[in-house]
Order: structure tokens, then sequence, then C-alpha cells
């Protein structure tokens, strides 16, 4: 699980980079710039230097890619360098990012609200005090309609920046979490606690949602 | 009080994302396992954040934005043409 190394998807996408095939560079920059560059706005000051630094990564990759040893996988390798890039960058710049301005202030905030549980003093304490409304009177086509979409990006947009990052790439583009931390820079844990404050966000938006829309 | 086994709802729904992506001791699955199976509140928050994960999955990328893509195309040929090395 921890190493994430080039699989043969990768190696051969690196044998067309390298024999020329602009087709697969160009679907390689449609895959990933949107995240890159969105990766180096955390660091810079404005949309132009994130574009700057972006545009910097592609040739830094194209450079490097002889010296790649597919230790980690192609696209971890790629957002590393944009990270640095843009961190360096955003140095220059005389702007210092601290890591809990991206990462938000309510990492250690509970999912629910404490109400929700019984108190200490109580039989059962840490248990519910009332059951959370479930979502199983939610029709399937409801669940996956649009709307639901919207209410599920939204929520994500409204995310401190890492928070943000994190349940995009792990949960809309599906890549591992070992991926998804060596690409960001995060330690496992706090890879995980990002995901879970951004995936209990989404949760509570969705049911703020169906609660509304189903009059429950 | 809880007794040594229990996992208290509270700290179980901390603990989801731990167990959905298997990041979590054998001894402390067993007893959130345990929990879920007599916790219909916990069940429910556990379902929910499966299909928040499914709802989220469905979403797409933003269009895509930056440099211009010709620009980009431009530092691929102009590294194609470099000599190696």
């Amino acid at each position: 699980m921890d190493a994430v190394r080039a699989d043969d998807t990768d190696l051969e996408l690196i044998a067309r980079l390298r024999a020329g095939d602009e087709d697969a560079f160009m679907d390689l920059v449609d895959t990933l710039q949107p995240a890159m560059l969105r990766v180096a706005r955390m660091y810079v000051s404005t949309q132009a230097v994130a574009e700057e630094v972006v545009q910097d990564a592609w040739l830094g990759v194209l450079k490097g890619l002889d010296r790649f040893e597919g230790r980690s996988s192609l696209r971890t390798w790629i957002f590393r360098i944009v990270t640095n890039i843009a961190k360096t960058r955003g140095q220059r710049e005389g702007r210092s990012v601290p890591f809990a301005s991206l990462a938000g202030d309510d990492l250690d905030q509970p999912t629910f609200d404490p109400s929700r549980f019984l108190g200490d003093d109580s039989q059962y304490p840490g248990h519910w005090s009332t059951f959370p409304p479930d979502w199983s009177g939610v029709p399937e086509d409801r669940l996956l309609g649009s709307e639901t979409l919207e209410v599920a990006g939204a929520a994500i947009e409204a995310l401190p920046p890492m928070q943000a990052e994190v349940i995009r790439l792990r949960d809309v583009l599906g890549w591992s979490s070992a991926e998804v931390r060596n690409a960001l820079e995060l330690s496992e844990t706090n890879q995980r606690v990002l995901l879970h404050r951004a995936r209990g966000k989404v949760r509570r938006a969705l049911d703020r949602y169906f609660e509304s829309e189903m009059g429950a | 009080m809880s007794t040594d086994e229990d996992f208290p709802c509270r700290e179980l729904v901390e603990a989801l994302t731990d167990y959905l992506e298997d990041a979590m001791p054998a001894e402390d699955r067993g007893r959130l396992e345990a929990h879920l199976a007599i916790c219909e509140g916990c069940t429910t928050v556990l379902e929910q954040f499966r299909e928040t994960i499914r709802v989220t999955g469905h979403l797409t990328e933003d269009e895509v934005s930056g440099p211009d893509r010709e620009s980009i195309r431009a530092v691929y040929r102009a590294w194609r043409a470099e000599p190696t090395g």
C-alpha cells in the first residue's frame, strides 16, 4: 500500500512521450492540468502565476522523464514537480503559506454536533441521543441526480483548499490514498484527517439537501 | 460507563474514514464491526459515508482551464526539438 510504483500504463505512456506522441502528451495535459493548477494556486498569489508554474512544471516533467525511475506513479511524480515549483515561486513572491491556512482550522472539530450524543453522566455516554435520519427513502435517480451532484460539488468548493484537493483526488478522481498523500506531500495521518473532514462536510450538505427535499 | 469492548457512537463516526480506507488496527476494526452489528444509528452513518463517496465519484473535473493548450503543446514541441541529454 505504501509504495505505489509506476505501472505498465505509466511506462507505456512514458515511452510514447519520448517517442514524440503529441496526442498522448495532450491527453495527459487534459487529464491532470485542472488539478495541477489548483495545487499551484495554493502556494502562489494569482491565477496567472499558477498558470506559469504549471507551464514550468510541464517543461520540468519532460526534461526529467529520462531520470524518472518509476518509484512513484507518473502522476504522483508530476504533482511533486508542480508542488516544488509552486512552493519555490511562492517563497520568491514573499508569500508564506502556513499549513493550517491550507488545511483549515477545523481538523479537530467533530463530524456531528456533540448534542447528538448522550452526555457522560448518562447510562450510555457517547451514544446517539436520537438516531440520524437515514437516506433509504431517497430514490436512486435523486441520489445521483444533477441537483445532488451540484450540492456535493458546492460543498467541495467551500472546503479549505487542501481538504478540497484531498477529496477531489481520492474520491472524485479515484486515486489511491498513497498516491494522494505523496502527490500533495501529506503524512498518512494528515491525509486521512483531511479526507474525513471533507467527506463529513459533504455528507452533511447532502443530508440537509435530502432532508429539505424529502420533507423528512 | 461503557464496557471495554464497546466503541461509543461519538468516537465511531470519527473513525469511519480510517475504517473505509482500511487503515485501522485489526482489534479496533473488530470492535467497530461489533458495534455496527447492534447500532442502527452508526450503521446509517456508515451507509451515508459510502453514499457520499459514491455521489462524489460521479462528479467530474472542472473544464480544462489554465495555460492555453497550444502553449503547452509548444513546450512539448520545443522539448522534442532539443537534442537529448
